[in-house]
Order: C-alpha cells, then sequence, then structure tokens
C-alpha cells in the first residue's frame, strides 16, 4: 500500500470454532475490516498464522486465493454486491459456476437457496427490481449457495432500517442454527447482541472477547 | 475458448448489456465498412483510369524519317531519308524477342472513299496485321489484316464504326466494295478504337496492297512498335529506354544520319505518358490506402477506448467474481473472449454489408472513371483480422489490469 504502511491490527489471537455466530465489534479504524479482508483472503497478514478448517492460509498466490474463497468462504458486503444485470437467480448460481458445475445442476442448487431466503418467487428479478432487504437476502443466498465453512459478513444491516435488519439478522440467527460458522463485522449494539460472541476491537487490539445472551430477532420483528 | 459454459456465460453478458454490445459492434462494423468501400472505390478508380487510358499505357516506339538538316560524313544536308521493308526487317530480325509487335506503315493522308453516292476523306495506312495491336483497335464486326491479305497484296479494307456511321450510314459495310482513290477494296472488318472518335479517322488496307496502290515500291513511312511491359515499371522502363536507343541508333548508322538530326529520324516513345499513368494509378493507390488505414487506425483505437470504458465499468463486477472464487486468469479470458467475438462478429458483419453494397451499387455505376469497384476478399479478411488482433491487445490490457485489482478495492463502496 505504497510506501506509508501502517500497522492497523497489532497482534490479534483469537480463535473460532464451527458453529459459532460471533461479532467483531469496534469503532472506525479499529482495525475490523482489515481482520475480516485477512479472514477472507482479500488481504494477507505481514505476520502470523491463520488456519481455516485445520489448511493453513499462507503464502497465497491470487489463483489459490480465489480457490480458497469459492471454497471455503460466502461473503455478505454491506452494499450486496450483486452483478446488477444478473436475476437473483443468477447471481446466487454465479460461485457455483466458479467452481464448475453445470447449468443445469447450478440452476437446481440456486432455486434451493433462493427457496431458502423466501425469495423463490423472485427469481427472475433482477436486482434493482427488489428492496434492500430482499438483495440482501439474495446475497445470503448466494453466499450460502457454495456451500462454505465461514459465512463472512461485513455490516450486513449497515445500508437497511432496523425493521428489514432484524429480518436479515433472523435469517443469519437460522443459518447459524444449523450448524453454520458466521462472523459478522458490525458497529451496532443491537446487532451484535444478536451474536453469541463479541470480540471487540479497539486500535488493532482485542480488548474485550465474551460470549453474550444471544437475543433472538424474531422478537423485534 | 471451447468451454460452453463459458459462452453461455458471455452471451448472457452480451444480451444483458444490449447497448454495450450494439455500440461495440457499431463502431468496428462501420470501421470495416467504410474501409472495404473505400478500398472498393479505389480499386474502381484505378480500373477506371486504366480503361480509360489502357490505349496509351504501355510504350509504344515510332520511328519516322524526314529530310537531314545537318551535314555529316561528307553528306550533304536536305536530303531525304526513305525507310523501306528491310528497316523493318533489320529491327525485327535483330530485337524481335523484346518486341510485342511490330508493323510498318504507307499512308495516304486524305485519300478520297467512295461507297455508292457517298464519298468521304479519310486516312488510309497500309499497316502489317500486328498494327491492329498495337493501335488497340477492337473489331467490331468481321476481322482485321491477316497474314495471307499482307502476302498476297489482298485488296481489302478495314474501316472504322465512324466511316460505317457516315459512309454506309449504320448498315453493316461487310463485303461491300469502296473506292479508293478509283481503285476497287472490300471490306472485311470495322473497328472501333478505344481513344474515341478522334483516332477512328484512319483506314486499314495491308502494307503491301498501300505500296502498290500509292506506287510505293518497298517505300515505309513509318514503322511502330510496342515494347512489352513489366509488371514491375521502374525495370520496364530503364529496358525500355536502352531499347529505343539502340533502334535508333542503328538506323542512323545505316542511313548515315547525325546522331542529333532530329529532323531526319524521329524515334517516339509513349514512356513517359505510360509513367504518368502509372504513377497516376499508384497514386490513387496509395491515397485510398493511406484514408483506409487511417480508418482502421481509428477503429482500433475506438475499440480500445471501448474496452477501457467496459473494463472501468466492470471494476465492481470483477470485483464481486474475484470475491466468489474467479481466478485472475479466469477474468481475463472472459472480457477478452468477450471482445473478440464482438469484434469478429461485427467485423464480419461490416465486411460482408460492405462488399454487399459493392457488389449491388458497383456494376451500376456510370462513370468513366469508376469501373468495377470490387475488393478482394482475403484482402478484406485480413483487414477484419488486424482489426480483431489489434482490438484484443487494446482490450488485454486493461483487462490485464482488472484482474491485477484486489477484490477489496473493487469492492470499496464509494
Amino acid at each position: 500500500m505504497g510506501s506509508n504502511s501502517l500497522h492497523v491490527l497489532k497482534g490479534i489471537n483469537f480463535h473460532v470454532k464451527e458453529g459459532e455466530l460471533v461479532s467483531i465489534m469496534g469503532s472506525s479504524g479499529s482495525g475490523k475490516s482489515t481482520l475480516l479482508n485477512i479472514l477472507g483472503m482479500l488481504d494477507e497478514a505481514d505476520e502470523g498464522q491463520y488456519i481455516l478448517d485445520g489448511v493453513p492460509i499462507k503464502n497465497l498466490n491470487e489463483k489459490i486465493a480465489a480457490q480458497y474463497r469459492n471454497k471455503f468462504l460466502g461473503f455478505i458486503f454491506q452494499s450486496f454486491n450483486l452483478i446488477n444485470y444478473k436475476s437473483a437467480l443468477d447471481n446466487v448460481a454465479l460461485p457455483l459456476y466458479y467452481q464448475g458445475l453445470k447449468r443445469k445442476e447450478r440452476m437446481e442448487k440456486a432455486e434451493h437457496y433462493l427457496e431458502k431466503v423466501g425469495l423463490a418467487p423472485w427469481a427472475h428479478h433482477l436486482p434493482s427490481e427488489m428492496s434492500g432487504g430482499q438483495k440482501q437476502r439474495v446475497a445470503i443466498a448466494r453466499a450460502l449457495a457454495s456451500d462454505p465453512k465461514v459465512l463472512l459478513a461485513d455490516e450486513p444491516t449497515g445500508a437497511l432500517d432496523s425493521k428489514t435488519s432484524y429480518e436479515v439478522m433472523d435469517l443469519i440467527q437460522g443459518i447459524n442454527d444449523e450448524g453454520k460458522t458466521i462472523l459478522i463485522v458490525t458497529h451496532e449494539d443491537d446487532i451484535a447482541h444478536m451474536t453469541k460472541r463479541i470480540v471487540n476491537l479497539k486500535d488493532g487490539v482485542i480488548i474485550d472477547d465474551s460470549k453474550v445472551e444471544q437475543i433472538r430477532a424474531k422478537q423485534n420483528v | 475458448m471451447f468451454d460452453i459454459e463459458r459462452w453461455q456465460e458471455i452471451f448472457q453478458t452480451l444480451s444483458k448489456n444490449k447497448l454495450r454490445t450494439i455500440l461495440t459492434g457499431v463502431s468496428v462494423a462501420s470501421g470495416i465498412f467504410i474501409f472495404i468501400v473505400l478500398l472498393g472505390f479505389s480499386t474502381g478508380v484505378q480500373n477506371g483510369v486504366k480503361e480509360k487510358f489502357s490505349g496509351d499505357a504501355t510504350n509504344k516506339i515510332s520511328v519516322r524519317a524526314g529530310r537531314t538538316t545537318k551535314q555529316y560524313k561528307g553528306l550533304n544536308p536536305n536530303r531525304q531519308i526513305q525507310l523501306k521493308n528491310e528497316d523493318l526487317d533489320n529491327i525485327s530480325n535483330t530485337y524481335g524477342d523484346y518486341l510485342e509487335y511490330k508493323s510498318g506503315g504507307y499512308s495516304n493522308w486524305g485519300a478520297q472513299l467512295v461507297y455508292k453516292n457517298e464519298f468521304g476523306n479519310f486516312y488510309i495506312r497500309g499497316v502489317d496485321p500486328d498494327y491492329q495491336f498495337i493501335e488497340k483497335a477492337s473489331i467490331t464486326e468481321g476481322r482485321f489484316i491477316n497474314q495471307g491479305d499482307i502476302n498476297e497484296a489482298r485488296k481489302i479494307i478495314v474501316v472504322s464504326n465512324k466511316t460505317k456511321t457516315e459512309l454506309f450510314k449504320g448498315k453493316s459495310p461487310i463485303g461491300e466494295m469502296v473506292s479508293v482513290n478509283g481503285i476497287n477494296f472490300k471490306v472485311v472488318g470495322v473497328y472501333g478504337d478505344p481513344g474515341g472518335e478522334r483516332e477512328e479517322s484512319q483506314v486499314f488496307i495491308p502494307l503491301t496492297s498501300a505500296q502498290i496502290a500509292f506506287n510505293g515500291g518497298t517505300n515505309i513511312r513509318d514503322m511502330s512498335f510496342t515494347v512489352a511491359m513489366s509488371d514491375n515499371f521502374d525495370e520496364a522502363v530503364a529496358f525500355s529506354q536502352n531499347l529505343v536507343a539502340s533502334i535508333e541508333s542503328d538506323i542512323r548508322t545505316k542511313h548515315t544520319i547525325a546522331p542529333n538530326d532530329r529532323a531526319a529520324l524521329r524515334v517516339d516513345n509513349t514512356l513517359e505518358k505510360a509513367q504518368k499513368i502509372y504513377s497516376l494509378s499508384d497514386m490513387i493507390k496509395a491515397i485510398f490506402w493511406f484514408v483506409g488505414i487511417g480508418t482502421i487506425i481509428a477503429g482500433i483505437v475506438s475499440v480500445g477506448n471501448i474496452m477501457i470504458i467496459i473494463v472501468k465499468e466492470r471494476t465492481k463486477e470483477i470485483g464481486i467474481r474475484k470475491a466468489l472464487g474467479a481466478e485472475p486468469l479466469s477474468i481475463i479470458a472472459m472480457i477478452l473472449q468477450e471482445s473478440i467475438f464482438v469484434t469478429m462478429f461485427s467485423g464480419l458483419f461490416g465486411l460482408v454489408i460492405g462488399l454487399g453494397l459493392l457488389e449491388i451499387v458497383g456494376p451500376t455505376i456510370e462513370s468513366d472513371f469508376i469501373k468495377y469497384p470490387q475488393v478482394d476478399f482475403y484482402t478484406a479478411l485480413i483487414t477484419v483480422f488486424i482489426l480483431v488482433a489489434a482490438g484484443t491487445l487494446a482490450g488485454f490490457i486493461p483487462a490485464y489490469r482488472a484482474a491485477k485489482i484486489k477484490p477489496i478495492v473493487a469492492l470499496k463502496d464509494e
């Protein structure tokens, strides 16, 4: 990153077990996004170890990083990042294309996951024809489609009103209930308390890491 | 390349982004179309010019003798130089291999031709059979003079289209008898001259018959030759000049004429004229190629431009694809395959439209200077491939750069 590099993370040590639902909190500049990028193999740490499902993640070239992302990770973004000229179904099917699945198989799987997020009737709509909550649900279906080990969500509710936010969190909790490991970056307290564990970052170090009583999103809907 | 899944992906992208696809396609297709049409008309103009001046585009050498004006080797000036049959034979024997056509000439200015009650003055030339090709006279009816006519000094005559109109009032003159200065000649042919009516004021009879009819003995007034022109014009010029020089010096030696006595012996050749036409034709070709290549370069630049814009516009999409597991190579392949497909398809489309236009409009053009506009199909095809290759190269750089972008940068919210 140019000549004036910045040490954002200054020693992070934590462990996430399978099936956990963890939120990473912190003010802007605390390093939470950098942490997520390293976990997402979109960025690489200068030092230290990152072991995902027993596989050490290091010395990644672009090609291998792409394959790992495709196999191990599902991303959910604040701004959804759907491809705007593709229908909901085609968006969900895209990671499967990069897994090398045949079209028919892709479409069947994608339909299954769209149904799971309750958007089966919207399969052939373009993102521009959907509400923010619906778009995020399509993005979640897409993240699930490749059956990843971990879901990484970067401010998944950042662009949504609170009612829709809780609907999306309800969906995420449901997915977690089925056993999927999920990490959420957020700066909203109420969202963080809907997870099972909160990791608090400040100036590149963990200042607090504690299990919390999960608040079910459904109560707020 | 033959991955059906990727083609499906590409067709989907193209059909969902119609405006972009159409804009790229139109710029490529119009570039090729303009190039093809320009090239076609350049060929057309060349054909037109060639045909217009075809009669003059070879080197025609003519030899005429006159009176000497200079004292030379003890001989007085004002001596009449008379060319004979043997002069023609000598030159034919010496330079026969290099001369394409050769003919002696014995002519009579302003002889009177009479047919029934019609008469007119024409320039009567006694010539050899080759003269037809030297003069580029095309036979429209009957035949030209042949060797048999020469050997037997037959009294036959080849008249022009102009004569046919004036003397025979348009009906076929073949087999009719006309009188030339009181001697009857039988019409065996009618010729037309690409040079137009001006050159159609001559009528032809066999050289031997002319010598008898006009009491010429073995005298000839002039000699004409043509030199075969090779494709390489410079070579042809050098060769022709040498040939003309040796023919001239041979005759001067034989007839004892001062080397610088132009009045006694004139040897003219049309090389300079031919050179002008060649260079005119070359010039036209060069201009059209220049414009055409300019068009193609403009096409390449615009394809490259469009590629850069497309990649820029798709940066986010590329980031998404990478986050979902697309390898850098697959990103480059996707963009290039798409651009090759669009440029190739629309390039061929422009090619077909351009060739079609030339095919349809070409024959209806009625201009002396544009004839048979056409394009060599392979030249056209190669052009399309060059455009595609250059467009691809222009697209490769932004595609490569796009594939290098970190997904996290591409996905950054604005």
